[in-house]
């Protein structure tokens, strides 16, 4: 293989990990504050078909993204309604969104299927910066939503690891009645991680349908909401470390992409298949190291609160 | 001790006719209970007999059914426990309330009000300071799960100090420290109670309430029976106040001696939860006919060595023996036929399951038994029970509700007797009152104590040292793994058991 080849990986590899990248930096904030998200997928389908559909109607992609995130904040706020305050069961909750959200979205965009956009987000190369040999290219000739991503992901990490409100939410995920204890509201904590989980959940959906494949298919997202949830733990909750994650997701669904196109001979429904099998590769050897994960996911990951209950 | 007179009119906090109810109990039964500022004022009563519930109240964690609370001679009506903050109330909850993975200083700052961005060296700054101008020793860079108990509790008082607090309250906080730290402690809370602040001090130890209170409210079952001042008290009209009898202080105990050793572990190395070395080359050897107690602090090895003899965590290396023969490499059901009975620490969980009734938890270690081919024989299963059940007065309404609905004592019991029922030549247990009122506790200490006359090898793991010093012939202590020496119960000192529970080895005398 020629180092071209690699070099066409490494840039698709980034395009196609940044759904990935957005999805999971919502469900570590969402998963932070102690709350499981399993609604991811659906959340990225209602963020891709609303963006895909006010973009189609109002020639504006930016208010598409936009509407995709607010979209996906309000199926946040559900899940939180429902998590939060009826304190209902978070994995069952979270099944139930998907389905839920799967078929609303497929309903929504009925009348779009297939139709061609009136516009899509294309590569712009940053000036100076894609100049920088490999780097440049892999970086910085990439769509306007990647630099956004470059942007948030920073942003989350400052966050959450270096300011007040941050170090409130992380103790809200490990200790609520802490949190409690010293005057910290934990529902709206919850509420707000939530909620914000969802938008960037909308904000993949719409990475996806405005950018990485511009059209509208029910079920675009093919189990990539599944895969931000494992990359998850396998970034053990770091926003910085699910950069990489991402990016070796996208790697391995472009790899196959790219081997086809140079004709070598594996089966499309193989390729299709490569990032779910390297999904779980990747969580059998995660889950041989307890210990480390255990000190990593938030201690109360999952569990509803209730003040005077113990 | 000291006993200076509070003055009457300087009231730091007044609870009025206190009422709460939780499902199936009233907790707190129209309770009056006041401070005034510059005592240490103790909260004395046995276990469940409502004072977490009182205090809960007091810092805002719970709301009353009924009744009043003002602080500092202003009614109050807290909705959450920021407000209690607010008006100065400080809790140091007995399971503390601290974010493991992070800082010292993290902890102390969160939720207090400052800036947005967080400040790392001024705050550790900040609370370093604090802490020296108390005497409290703590690394304010030092994450909380690195910490012992001990140093977790100061991060607690620590917490509270930051925060202004004008009455302290503390529940149970000797429970988990050496008998030094609890010294140091109580230094601790004298000073604060010097600065004109109050101290509420929860407990249900009579000798550490009358070597630090100046004043002690009794609680019993949710009413407030007495308030006292030290000078007015002794241990025995306190005892029978908490109690509502006469208490023996002591477990008659028959002298005879051991046989030959029963249970042995040699070399013992095995990690905690977390991959870190819980059992640093532990070699212990039960008699016959004797307890062999396991003193220290929680978390130096205990519940690691209990599990490693059960079969329920791998060793790394090291060697557990019952009557001569290897276990080592034995599954838990192997050791518990060879004669292992085990009472764990956690008994709504590994020791009994909180959903299944009397019978069937039972049932659970002895399904050979009540077998009938590949059914069940629950009539010999109810007749076994309901004989256990009453042999070893156990109260519950009936065999088939989930052991969960038991109160502590009880379930202590059941658990008890399904282990000795199958006869055990060696007995592990742990923690085995904790939590429990004073007469379960007797009765639990009295089966353990017939077990031993009978010849059984018993392996007690506890935090209450007292409890250790009544029941066992000897006494291993432990510290971060390792055994620091083992001592003769017979005229042990306490001060020395102390100082090897904080990592001084014991003397080869
Ligand atoms: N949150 C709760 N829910 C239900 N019952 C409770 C709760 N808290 C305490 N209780 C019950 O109230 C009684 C008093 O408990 P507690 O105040 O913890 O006693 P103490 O601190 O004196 O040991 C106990 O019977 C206990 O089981
Ligand atoms: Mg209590």
């Amino acid at each position: 293989m020629s180092a071209d080849l690699f070099l066409t990986v490494f840039v698709a590899g980034v395009a196609a990990g940044t759904v990935f990248l957005f999805a999971a930096v919502g469900e570590i904030i969402t998963e932070r504050a102690g709350v499981l998200n399993l609604g991811l997928e659906g959340m990225m389908l209602v963020g891709a078909v609303t963006g895909f559909l006010v973009n189609h109607q109002f020639r504006q992609l930016w208010l598409g993204v936009l509407a995709a995130v607010v979209a996906g904040g309000a199926l946040g706020l559900l899940h939180a309604l429902l998590v939060v305050s009826f304190r209902t069961n978070q994995v069952v909750t979270g099944l139930t969104l998907v389905i839920f959200a799967g078929g609303l979205s497929g309903y929504a965009g009925e009348s779009v299927v297939g139709v061609a956009p009136p516009a899509t987000f294309e590569p712009v190369a940053i000036p100076l910066l894609s100049a920088i040999p490999v780097l440049g290219r892999v970086f910085f000739r990439q769509n306007p939503l990647v630099y956004l991503s470059y942007g948030l992901v920073v942003a989350t990490w400052f966050w959450l690891f270096k300011t007040r409100p941050g170090l409130n939410l992380r103790s809200v995920g490990e200790s609520p009645e802490t949190a409690d204890a010293v005057g910290i509201s934990v529902t709206r904590t919850r509420y707000a991680a939530v909620v914000a989980g969802g938008g960037f959940a909308g904000l993949a959906g719409a990475y996806l349908s405005l950018a990485q494949s511009p059209s509208w298919v029910p079920n675009m997202t093919a189990g990539r909401g599944w895969i931000a949830i494992a990359l998850v733990i396998f970034a053990t909750w770091s926003p910085v470390r699910a950069v990489f994650g991402a990016y070796v997701f996208g790697c391995v669904e472009a790899l196959g992409f790219r081997l086809q196109a140079v004709g070598v001979d594996i089966p499309s429904f193989f390729v299709s298949m490569l990032p779910y099998l390297f999904t779980i590769v990747v969580l059998v050897v995660i889950s041989r190291d307890t210990a480390r994960r255990r000190l990593a996911a938030p201690a109360s990951l999952g569990n509803a609160y209730v003040r005077e209950e113990r | 001790m000291s006993t200076h007179d509070p003055g009457p009119a300087e009231g730091a906090v007044e609870l009025r006719g206190i009422v709460k109810r939780f499902p199936g109990i009233v907790a707190n039964d129209n309770v009056d209970f006041s401070v005034a500022r510059g005592e240490v004022h103790a909260l004395l009563g046995e276990n469940g007999a409502g004072k977490t519930t009182l205090m809960s109240i007091l810092s805002g964690a719970y709301r009353p059914d009924a009744g009043t609370v003002s602080v500092g001679g202003r009614t109050m009506s807290f909705r959450s426990p920021k407000q209690a903050i607010e008006a100065g109330i400080g809790m140091v909850h007995q399971h503390f309330r601290l974010v493991q993975p992070l800082s010292v200083a993290e902890n102390v700052l969160l939720g207090a009000p400052s800036t947005f961005r967080l400040a790392g060296n001024a705050t550790e700054d900040r609370v370093a300071e604090l802490a020296e101008a108390y005497g409290i020793r703590v690394n304010p860079s030092a994450k909380i799960w690195q910490l012992s108990v001990g140093e977790q509790q100061r991060v607690e008082i620590l917490k509270a100090l930051f925060r202004e607090a004008s009455v302290l309250i503390l529940d149970e906080p000797t429970a988990v420290l050496t008998p030094q730290e609890a010294t140091h402690l109580f230094s601790i809370m004298r000073r604060i109670a010097s600065e004109d602040r109050a101290v509420i001090f929860i407990s249900h130890k009579l000798d550490e309430v009358m070597a630090v209170a100046d004043r002690v409210t009794v609680l019993r079952a949710g009413r407030g029976v007495a308030t006292l001042t030290i000078g007015e008290s002794d241990k025995a009209n306190l005892a029978r106040l908490m109690v509502g009898r006469e208490v023996m202080f002591r477990v008659a105990r028959s002298d005879h001696d051991a046989g030959a050793p029963r249970l042995t572990v040699k070399g013992l190395i095995a990690t905690g939860d977390l991959g870190l070395p819980a059992l640093r080359d532990v070699t212990l050897e039960v008699r016959a006919g004797e307890i062999l107690g396991v003193a220290g602090v929680a978390g130096n090895g205990q519940r690691e060595l209990t599990e490693v003899i059960a079969g329920l965590r791998p060793a790394i290396s090291g060697t557990v023996a019952i009557g001569g023969r290897d276990l080592s490499a034995s599954t838990p059901a192997e050791r518990i036929s060879a004669g292992l009975g085990y009472v764990p620490e956690d008994r709504l969980g590994t020791g009994l399951i909180p959903s299944l009734g009397c019978i069937d938890n039972v049932m659970l270690k002895r399904t050979d038994e009540f077998a009938r081919g590949f059914f069940i024989n629950k009539q010999a299963a109810e007749a076994a029970t309901s004989e256990l059940v009453d042999r070893f007065d156990v109260k519950t309404s009936s065999l088939h509700s989930p052991v969960s609905l038991m109160s502590g004592g009880n379930i202590q019991k059941l658990l008890l007797a399904r282990e000795l029922s199958a006869g055990p030549g060696a007995l592990v247990v742990a923690q085995p009152t904790a939590g429990l009122d004073v007469g379960a506790t007797e009765a639990i200490r009295r089966l353990l104590l017939e077990q031993r006359d009978a010849g059984v090898a018993v392996l007690l793991v506890s935090e209450d040292l007292d409890e250790l010093l009544s029941l066992c012939d000897r006494i291993a202590v432990m510290y971060e793994g390792k055994v620091m020496g083992v001592v003769g119960a017979a005229g042990a000192d306490r001060e020395q058991i102390g100082l090897m529970m904080a990592g001084t080895a014991s003397d080869p005398a």
